[in-house]
């Protein structure tokens, strides 16, 4: 399983939100989003991760993008780890039907978690840009997500 | 920057509340590079590394940073103000011009451009240390030290 590639529409999938509802494929059009899968709230390699896209996330809105990030922790795990970081990046659950929207993304990882991956969907939600590390443990600099907007927009 | 003229460049973006960047900082010194640090406090992880910069900045503007900045890294277990405060005494700097410049906007967009410069050349943890044909992330190892000494 790899992670959907650029071209191909984003996939019919449900997530869940802190605030209760679900966020839809439909939530993609209209602007830039990325998804940002990883493992697990709380682990080293993710806690660095989403802390650096933090710091960034003015720029990220400057260019347009919405940042998402997504695991299959239940929500109110994910929201103790945003309280903990002070991450105003919101969170998407695919806690049940567990790893159904991962691997809708071909991001599920045979552990029953997500693979490391960024996926950036247009205003159409179609893929403009994917990637996901060669390992989980593989830590994914923001720099990619911009050179991705450079391209986008280019 | 600092080490002899002419030595290989090493540059290292680090945050002073990262023990790995501690690790990484005694060996280093004690080889023959020249060092450039940057600014890389990731804030939510380390929440006294951007204070800790600033501070070290603000120390820099009265031509103090680098002893300031192994200050920091000697002890970093203590980073709240008063431990600032009193590493300037103990450095002879003019106590309310610090503290005044390590608040200011300029220092802060000083870190800033620190930090979007790592950014924009793919640093994604503490420390990267970058130099010629080299690059390391993370947990500095006996492969980094081979490759350092070897040139």
């Amino acid at each position: 399983m790899a992670v959907i590639e650029a071209g191909l529409p984003a996939p019919e999938f449900s997530l869940a939100t802190y605030e209760g509802d679900a966020f839809t494929r439909e939530r993609l059009e209209g602007r830039i989003t990325v998804l940002v899968f990883y493992p697990f709230a709380f682990s080293p390699v993710c806690t660095d991760q989403l802390s650096i896209y933090q710091e960034v996330l003015d720029d990220f809105e400057q260019r347009g993008a919405t940042l998402y990030g997504v695991s299959c922790d239940a929500v109110w795990s994910q929201q103790a780890w945003r309280e903990k970081l002070g991450m105003t990046i919101e969170q998407l659950s695919d806690f049940e039907p567990k790893g159904e929207a991962c691997r809708a993304f071909g991001v599920l990882h045979p552990g029953g978690f997500p693979e490391r991956a960024l996926v950036m969907t247009g205003p159409d939600g179609v893929v403009l840009w994917s990637h996901q590390t060669a390992s989980p443990g593989d830590l994914p600099g923001a720099n990619l997500i911009f050179d991705a907007l450079d391209a986008a927009a280019a | 920057m600092r080490g002899p003229e002419g030595a290989r460049a090493v540059i290292v973006y680090g945050d002073y509340e990262c023990p790995f960047c501690a690790a990484l900082e005694a060996p280093l010194n004690e080889l023959e590079l020249r060092v450039a640090f940057r600014h890389f406090p990731v804030r939510s992880s380390h929440p006294r590394a951007q204070a800790a910069a600033c501070a070290a900045e603000a120390a820099g503007l009265q031509g103090a940073f680098w002893a300031f900045h192994d200050a920091l890294f000697a002890d970093q277990g203590r980073l709240e103000d008063p431990h600032l405060w009193a590493r300037a005494q103990a450095l002879g700097l003019d106590l309310a011009r610090f503290d005044a410049d390590r608040r200011s906007d300029a220092v802060a967009e000083r870190v800033r451009a620190d930090f979007r410069g790592g950014i924009r050349a793919g640093v994604a943890t503490t420390p990267t240390l970058f130099a010629d044909g080299l690059r390391h992330s993370g947990r500095p190892d006996p492969e980094l030290w081979a490759a350092l000494r070897g040139g």
